[in-house]
């Protein structure tokens, strides 16, 4: 039991330094964003990677997550006869949060993971301690360009999977539920508010800040050759994941 | 002149670096050999400020580099060049880009005669026509000149060598060893060596210095360690397994006390 205690409060330990360890690179990252020279054929590259790339699975994801929410709620309002709401119900949940915390979920899976292996690898390999005896900074070089990027194109991204989501919802509501497209595009309409759909992006924004801050800093301490670089990337997909849950509560909780 | 003075660093309750002191003359290649894991990686990576050490001082020409900020740093490791042990090529770029890293960084010369001056780097290691590899297509001996020749690429005046030798077979060891005193005599550079590889040592040293317990034991000419009386650099330059480094340290104990 004593055991079992240490071995929490080790890992507790373990998560408030990283807390802090990531909290020191966001403000690494800010100061270093604004001095010269900028960085910016790096960051078009890593908005290439985390945009363009990520762009297939997260649009599958949205249209996938509007069918399927179009199909529970209609089964739901057949209940008590309110089918008339499943637009409204698709449209809200999409753009307050399904859109935003499912690209954020399926963006730390595929760029996290990406970021942390690549540098991981180059700091097992001394590639990053080469970086500092070339005079760059590493922060400047690596990490600066991957937190923009993420936070620039992860609401360019949602944009797109809150489209597609409503799309994937009219479809099955209209063509597989028989319900009528005008209706059911005027319900989506009437209770959609522009607030909505911007805390959704800023959300989103916010998450590929965190997504990218978090595999970074996991790929900067990964020790220990090629299983060292497997653990982080593993520590970097799962803290990230949970860190869009976490981050999407309080944001919520403020914002509405 | 680099004067290292009084130089400690621990890692947790491991006391890698204890007080170290070592002078490395303008001009002239100092190898510091020593076993695996005393620290000889640590010293070098303090010496350009990849590490902070816990005390002591790193003299450059006067200037203590311990106590340089981030920006002063900066500007003092233009003028070191770093090869490292497995080369650390970036693996994202090819040849070319490796070597024009920090001529681009540093915008030291006009996009338009970047490929010039790399072709020019790459023919001081005796390679040519590589630019377009990729790291992964090279051989490890070829890795290490590219290496090499991105490391000279700013025209530094300290260059450090980790284990220049080290995984490479006895003909390519000495290709390394070759440019490494044809750099010394062409472009009169200052450097640091760590080796355990004692025939690239006496080859291209003019001072050997013995790093044992985080200290300095010894320096000397070559043939001054070669001959030395002190029975612990005696036993790890003829390599003998029995002797005062195998008797003090428990992870031998076991296999030669018998």
């Amino acid at each position: 039991m004593v055991r079992l205690a240490e071995l929490l409060g080790e890992r507790i330990y373990a998560m408030v330094l990283d807390l802090a360890a990531i909290f020191t690179l966001f403000v690494q990252v800010v100061s270093w964003a604004v001095r010269p020279p900028s960085e910016i054929r790096n960051i078009v590259k890593q908005m290439e990677e985390v945009g363009i790339r990520s762009m297939p699975v997260v649009l599958v994801t949205a249209t996938f997550t509007g069918m399927v929410l179009a199909l529970q709620s209609y089964a739901g309002f057949q209940r008590f006869g309110a089918t008339s709401f499943v637009g409204s119900v698709v449209a809200l949940s999409i753009t307050r949060e399904l859109g935003p915390v499912f690209a954020g979920l399926m963006v730390s899976g595929r760029v996290g993971a990406s970021m942390a292996a690549e540098l991981g690898t180059m700091k097992v390999t001394e590639q990053i301690d080469a970086l500092v005896t070339l005079a760059t900074n590493p922060v400047k070089y690596l990490v600066v360009p991957r937190v923009v990027a993420a936070t620039i194109v992860l609401p360019v991204l949602v944009v797109f999977a809150d489209l597609l989501g409503i799309v994937g919802g009219y479809f099955v509501s209209v063509h597989l539920m028989g319900a009528n497209p005008y209706v059911y595009m005027a319900k989506t309409y009437q209770y959609l508010q522009f607030k909505d759909i911007y805390t959704g992006l800023i959300k989103a924004s916010v998450f590929g800040t965190l997504i990218a801050l978090i595999s970074c800093h996991h790929g900067f301490v990964a020790q220990g050759g090629a299983e060292g670089v497997g653990r982080a990337t593993t520590r970097a997909v799962v803290a990230s994941s949970m860190m869009v849950l976490v981050s999407d509560y309080f944001m919520t909780s403020l914002m509405f | 002149m680099i004067a290292i003075r009084g130089l400690s660093k621990r890692f947790g309750k491991k006391v890698v670096l204890d007080g170290l002191e070592l002078t490395v003359p303008k001009g002239k290649n100092t190898v510091v050999i020593g076993g695996s894991g005393t620290g000889k990686s640590v010293l070098i990576k303090c010496a350009v400020g990849l590490l902070r050490p816990d005390a002591g001082e790193i003299r450059i020409d006067g200037q203590d580099i311990i106590r340089m900020d981030e920006r002063e740093l900066v500007r003092v490791r233009r003028r070191f060049g770093m090869l490292f042990q497995g080369a650390a090529l970036f693996d994202s770029m090819d040849v070319g880009e490796n070597v024009a890293f920090v001529l681009r960084r540093l915008k030291l010369y006009p996009e338009s005669h970047i490929r010039e001056v790399v072709e020019e780097k790459l023919s001081m290691v005796g390679l040519r026509d590589i630019q377009r590899l990729m790291p992964a297509e090279l051989s490890g001996g070829m890795k290490k000149r590219v290496g090499l020749a991105r490391a000279i690429a700013s025209e530094p005046d300290i260059l450090l060598y980790d284990e220049p030798t080290t995984g490479l077979d006895p003909i390519m060891a000495d290709v390394i060893n070759d440019l490494i005193i044809s750099l010394r005599e062409t472009i009169g550079v200052t450097s640091i060596t760590i080796t355990h590889d004692m025939a690239s040592a006496y080859k291209i040293a003019d001072q050997i210095a013995m790093l044992y317990k985080g200290k300095i034991i010894e320096v000397g000419t070559p043939e001054q360690i070669r001959t030395t009386s002190n029975p612990v650099v005696a036993q790890f330059v003829h390599g003998r397994a029995h002797g005062p480094i195998t008797d003090e340290s428990e992870e031998f104990v076991r296999f030669v006390s018998r």
